[in-house]
């Protein structure tokens, strides 16, 4: 059993640039934070590691991190500058017992993680709904549809995205809210 | 001359009477046998996750009851966990004892729906009636507790809502004396029977790196072999007090992991949870269930996973506070969710008439899986 402190170590002196912080300061649950291109790779050493053996993908949650920030000028014109996207990866090992959480952070307008879907099977679902709700894209993922929303769902429009507002149509038919 | 062929798409659902809710199976069929099976899903949407991030903590609890509604007790315990664990609440003692009882009778009551269905589907009418007969007594301890019978609302971040009633322990002794030999009466009417056999082994074989890949948890994964159970392996509340035992699948009358390995553990473990009932009436102490409620629950900035064992397998709430009232993010990792996932898997190869013995056998309920 190791902690997540000793983890990261290990993690650190194996990829030593995609690695890029560790976060420990929140008081509840600390987390190693990845970057996007090196997820793939990270999550397969942290699966075929003996002595790590992450074998279990206990969840996989899409976030907005609610940060866009907004301008107004002079004139009232108003500017957005986009913030980022989250994934949150929780994962377990069921023999060796210990748990690490990673986090892959990427601007909103270029929104592009990895697939860890040949590695843990669990993802495939959970990436799916990550898209269809926030609209993260999942690289090399097989299926990438929306899940929960219906397929016909307006092309780039995310529910679980602060910023989304209710359509005001749904195919041509009145929405009433 | 040679018969031309080609593959026939089936859709199974939305409106099926063993999809368990509204499920969407698209089946690609080579004559009787199933070639890839696609789940459609999302019937049951109701954007639980969107409407979580405009309520305050204690408001999404009513919401968590309508995810598994058939364990509702149980999904209002796992939030209440993660939730005090995000503020650092330590509970009452009786307020643990209360909800390891009231959990405990509530995955007896979701596996005597698990079983009785599954007998539905596959056409064993009677034993259903016998455990909805069963199922309806624990409901009405239910309804003693706290006036509902489906949706509760009773654990509460930091207690529960009303303390037990007078006659509870008393009533819950009795029916345990009661329900126990009705266990025997199952395996009489349905486990053993020749034709269930005949229907369930060697249907639907889950290897155990294949689950443990596709994050199968609860009596899915047990009954491919491997002895994991959040209450022993992750204990939560105050489940290390107890003495059970955690059954898995042996492949008694078939191949380990088969559709009636899954069904057979569900089983076990109606004796499993009794005995924890029992040990935990007995040590039950007095105290004040609401004395640990906050007044106004405000967790601090930062993340947290939690996960309890429920009935379905691993529920797990992920939640994002950034220090206010309302959490920005509340993610639930369903059980049902992830399991049926696998179906394409356990499905490949097999009859279309198992279609419904394995659906049946993994035991989902669709509020869970659409949220």
């Amino acid at each position: 059993m190791r902690t997540p402190e000793e983890i990261y170590e290990m993690l650190k002196n194996q990829f030593s640039d995609s690695i890029l912080e560790f976060e420990s300061e929140l008081p509840v649950e600390k987390f190693i934070n990845v970057s996007p291109s090196q997820i793939h790779s990270v999550s397969k050493y942290l699966k075929d590691h003996l002595d790590l053996q992450f074998d279990c993908l206990m969840c996989l949650s899409g976030t907005d991190d609610n940060n866009d920030e907004k301008t107004t000028d002079e004139d009232g014109n108003e500017t957005v500058v986009p913030g980022t996207l989250s994934v949150y990866y929780n994962l377990h090992s069921i023999k060796y017992n210990h748990k690490v959480n990673l986090r892959v952070k990427v601007q909103k307008d270029k929104p592009e993680v990895e697939s860890v879907e040949n590695i843990w099977k669990t993802a495939n679902w959970h990436e799916r709904e990550a898209f269809d709700m926030i609209g993260i894209k999942f690289l090399n993922h097989p299926d990438l549809r929306r899940i929960l929303m219906p397929e016909d769902w307006e092309e780039g429009s995310h529910p679980l995205r602060k910023d989304y507002e209710n359509p005001e149509f749904y195919q041509g038919m009145k929405v009433p809210y | 001359m040679a018969v031309k062929t080609e593959e026939l798409v089936l859709n199974m659902g939305p409106q099926h009477p063993s999809t368990h809710g509204v499920l969407r199976l698209e089946l690609e069929l080579e004559g009787e046998l199933v070639k890839s099976v696609k789940p459609h899903i999302g019937y049951l949407h109701r954007c639980f996750e969107k409407h979580a991030e405009a309520m305050t903590y204690p408001q999404i609890i009513p919401y968590t009851d309508r995810m598994d509604y058939l364990a509702s007790m149980y999904n209002n315990f796992g939030y209440a966990l993660a939730v005090e664990k995000l503020m650092d609440i330590e509970v009452p003692e009786r307020v643990e004892y209360i909800r390891v009882i009231m959990g405990e009778l509530q995955r007896i009551a979701s596996h005597l729906v698990a079983i009785g269905t599954y007998g539905l589907d596959i056409g064993a009418f009677t034993p259903f009636l016998y455990l909805f007969r069963d199922r309806e007594k624990i409901l009405s301890l239910f309804e003693m507790t706290c006036g509902a019978r489906l949706l509760y609302n009773y654990i509460w971040v930091g207690g529960v809502s009303h303390d037990l009633h007078p006659d509870f322990l008393r009533l819950t002794k009795e029916f345990i004396e009661y329900f126990r030999p009705n266990v025997d009466e199952i395996n009489n009417l349905l486990t053993f029977n020749k034709i269930f056999i005949e229907r369930t082994a060697n249907v639907g074989v889950l290897p155990l790196d294949t689950a443990i890949n596709y994050g199968m948890t609860g009596p899915n994964l047990r009954a491919s072999g491997l002895k994991f159970d959040l209450r022993k392996d992750d204990p939560y509340s105050i489940y290390d007090k107890f003495d059970f035992d955690i059954p898995v699948g042996e492949g008694m009358v078939g191949t380990v992991g088969d559709c009636w390995d899954r069904y057979f553990v569900r089983v076990l473990e109606l004796e499993q949870s009794l005995k924890i009932i029992e040990q935990a009436i007995e040590q039950i102490p007095d105290g004040d269930v609401t004395a640990a409620i906050p007044k106004r629950v405000k967790p601090p900035k930062g993340s947290i996973y939690t996960r309890v064992e429920n009935p379905k397998g691993e529920l797990g709430y992920f939640i994002i506070s950034d220090g206010g009232l309302n959490p920005v993010r509340v993610k639930v990792r369903a059980p049902s969710f992830v399991a049926l996932s696998v179906m394409d898997e356990l499905c490949k190869g097999a009859l279309v008439a198992d279609v419904v013995a394995i659906l049946g056998s993994i035991d989902i309920v669709l509020g869970e899986v659409d949220r």
